[in-house]
């Protein structure tokens, strides 16, 4: 589904990814680790195409098309979600209305009509339930006054209208208590299925305990530094990253 | 990938959809303001000596009467002696029918999509059509009389019902109320009139658009609105220019009364010519509007939408007289390129336990500038009178303004007044939120725009209230790459 092929990028000039190699299939869900500023959050940003992130090597293929060469709506109608560590505020933009914009347009990138709005009720009727999310925060306006749990709530509950190929988590753990935590999994893992693939970053362990990753990759200092399965998250649970920061150093390519 | 200096260059290079000209036979005055261009002004309205006296008054004041001062923008000059002051189709007088009037006039409503034809109108909107100065057509007017509502041209008003308008013209703007306003009064060529007897709701949406086409002529027209007893009337005002090359004054007076119980909502979308990007040409609006609650528990609320002209420069207002009586404004006022708008409102409460409440939304993008400047008065009397006003500015880019000048004299302390005001730019951040679910950055400006004056939309007829939306969404258009 995802390949990235040794991607380097950079924010005004500084070099935030250097060289980052990924392949995510089909029905996978992939869990990305890693201290403070070692570029994760940079890694989802550029995926989604966000505007003064350049990408100066490497290159992204996303269901055979080049991901790169594409504006952030067009990725976003391919298939590509990301849930943003801090969702925004929209004033005055109602919920539903914006996911009803937002579904229109992925719709007819794909060569569907829009639904008629019984359909289109009753499909937010069904994601609400199945996603838990507050029947109460459809009609208010986009986030605003929104809860930090609501937010990510919001986003979870987007995830699932908008039906994506490949879904990026950032962060959505990041102020969350346990209850928001455990229904926010308890979504994403009804949503996972064979046809989608999910990409998720955070700092603990914890959320991997309900969305259970089939890999694990430590990103540091711009690269991944360790790959394996979810018992790599126990270990850093467990030991810190710094034994992977020494490593990583040690290997450190010359080049 | 859009940024803010494309928004505005985008902006900027928007060409104004309304400009033709239609090519139609006028009469038209010599140019110039003295006593002979009024007197022949009245001698072709057929008018008689009272209101002939009446606007020699109004020149006098004018005479009198300096351009303001104070003003935050640099106030063009204005050649009162250039402009001519009466511009009529040259045609038959009146009209039975639609098949009646000039073909080419139609297709010019047409062009601007104004629903004249009677199917259209079946929508419930009965419309009168001021071409220029001289009211053309009105429709529904037979359905109207029968609830005993008076719905036509202010000339057709003198005429047929000299009483009500010699008692109402004038007695909530005077001719000497301010410079425009005597101008008006003096050189006022036709406008609308509305009467609604007691007890009577009207069933329908009054709809006027009005239409600049000759050039250099100024549009004065003259609105008188009365809600008797227990009444209720919506009326809504529609506006659009074709380009011109040279500043066109605008200088309307609005005057509403609302007897005890009455309602009136008046509504207007406002898309005279703004001039090109370069600020050259465009409509200077200079209105007076004011309204007056004159009797107990009466409502009087402005709702406008100003996209267009080169400078707006209007303060609806509510003489807030009768206890117990409301006073609303819901402002819209969006200007790129460099456009200026001095918008707001002035309530003045007098009666005991008098409401106002305003709300406006100011939209600046480009190089225009927005000001809000508004005036709440509480009166030594006005016991337990309440106002709320908002004032919300709304940035597109780093060039252009918003400001904000509001005033409250209160002369009661059981009187309660808040204000609340804010400032915000649309966000690179919300763009790409908005993106990244598949909405292109243009419509995500419209959304983010047409969620920011909600607020003021939702106070529009349902119809209009589309017209609005799609207004500011094409007003904005083409704002991101």
């Amino acid at each position: 589904m995802l390949i990235i092929k040794n991607l380097h990028a950079e924010v005004e000039g500084k070099q935030i990814l250097k060289g980052i190699n990924l392949t995510v299939g089909a029905g996978e869900v992939h869990a990305i680790m890693g201290p403070n500023g070692s570029g994760k959050s940079s890694l989802a940003s550029v995926l989604a195409g966000k505007e003064n992130y350049e990408v100066t090597e490497g290159e992204v293929i996303f269901q055979g098309k080049n991901l790169l060469e594409m504006s952030p709506e067009v990725r976003a109608r391919e298939g590509v979600f990301l849930a943003f560590q801090y969702p925004i505020e929209i004033p005055g933009v109602s919920n539903i209305n914006f996911l009803k914009t937002a579904l229109a347009e992925i719709r007819t990138h794909k060569g569907l009509p829009p639904l008629d709005a019984k359909e289109f009720l009753r499909l937010s009727k069904e994601k609400q339930k199945l996603v838990e999310f507050d029947a109460k925060l459809v009609n208010r306006s986009l986030n605003e006054g929104f809860s930090g749990g609501e937010k990510k709530r919001n986003e979870i509950f987007q995830l699932a209208m908008l039906e994506p190929a490949l879904s990026i988590l950032d962060e959505t753990d990041s102020g969350l208590d346990i209850d928001a935590l455990r229904i926010v999994s308890k979504g994403v893992n009804k949503l996972r299925s064979a046809n989608n693939a999910f990409i998720i970053i955070t700092h603990y362990q914890r959320l991997l305990e309900y969305i259970v990753p089939d890999f694990v990759h430590v990103l540091y200092n711009g690269r991944i530094v360790k790959s394996g399965t979810k018992e790599l998250a126990l270990e850093l649970e467990e030991k810190g990253y710094d034994w992977l920061k020494e490593e990583a150093h040690e290997n450190a390519p010359t080049i | 990938m859009a940024n803010d200096n494309e928004i505005i260059d985008n902006i900027a290079n928007k060409e104004y959809e309304f400009g033709f000209v239609t090519d139609i036979e006028m009469d038209v005055a010599p140019a110039g303001l003295n006593e002979e261009t009024i007197r022949y002004i009245s001698a072709k309205k057929n008018e008689p000596d009272w209101l002939l006296d009446w606007r020699l008054k109004g020149l006098q004041a004018f005479g009198r009467q300096k351009l303001p001062e104070w003003q935050n923008f640099a106030l063009p000059t204005i050649d009162f002696q250039k402009i001519s002051y009466y511009a009529a189709p040259k045609s038959k007088k009146k009209y039975d029918s639609l098949d009646q009037v000039d073909p080419e006039l139609l297709a010019t409503f047409e062009k601007l999509g104004i629903p004249l034809s009677e199917q259209k109108t079946l929508a419930g909107v009965a419309v009168d059509v001021v071409f220029d100065s001289v009211s053309v057509t009105t429709t529904y007017k037979e359905k109207l009389r029968e609830l005993g509502i008076i719905f036509c041209s202010f000339g057709e008003a003198v005429r047929e019902h000299p009483e009500l308008v010699r008692k109402y013209v004038g007695s909530v703007v005077p001719y000497s109320d301010n410079i425009f306003a005597a101008l008006n009064a003096a050189a006022f060529s036709d406008g609308s009139f509305v009467y609604i007897p007691k007890g009577v709701r009207c069933p329908m949406e009054l709809s006027t658009y009005f239409r600049i086409n000759t050039e250099n002529t100024g549009q004065f027209e003259r609105t008188l609105i009365i809600a008797d007893e227990g009444s209720y009337v919506s009326y809504l005002e529609g506006c659009t220019a074709p380009m011109r090359d040279e500043n066109q004054l605008h200088a309307a007076v609005v005057e509403l009364i609302a007897l005890e119980n009455a309602e009136i909502k008046y509504s207007t979308v406002q898309n005279w010519y703004p001039g090109d990007k370069d600020g050259k040409g465009g409509i200077y609006n200079f209105v007076t509007k004011r309204g007056i609650c004159k009797g107990a528990n009466a409502k009087i609320s402005w709702t406008q939408v100003e996209t267009g002209s080169a400078i707006t420069w209007k303060y609806p207002s509510v003489i807030l007289q009768g206890d117990n009586s409301t006073g609303e404004f819901y402002s819209v006022a969006v200007t790129r390129n460099k456009q200026i708008a001095d918008t707001g409102t002035k309530m003045h409460h007098i009666g005991r336990n008098t409401r106002s409440r305003i709300i406006s939304k100011g939209i600046s993008a480009g190089q225009g500038q927005n000001s809000y400047r508004g005036l709440v008065q509480i009166g030594p009397k006005a016991d337990e009178a309440r106002n709320f006003t908002q004032c919300d500015s709304l940035l597109i880019g780093d060039r252009c303004g918003a400001h904000t000048f509001p005033y409250i004299e209160s002369k009661n302390n059981t009187a309660t007044v808040e204000h609340e005001a804010t400032t915000s730019k649309i966000g690179e951040d919300q763009i790409f939120y908005l993106n990244q679910r598949g909405i292109d950055s243009e419509k995500a400006v419209a959304l983010i725009i047409n969620g920011y004056a909600r607020e003021v939309l939702n106070q529009l007829p349902m119809e209009f209230a589309v017209e609005a939306q799609k207004l500011l969404s094409i007003t904005l258009e083409g704002s991101v790459g």
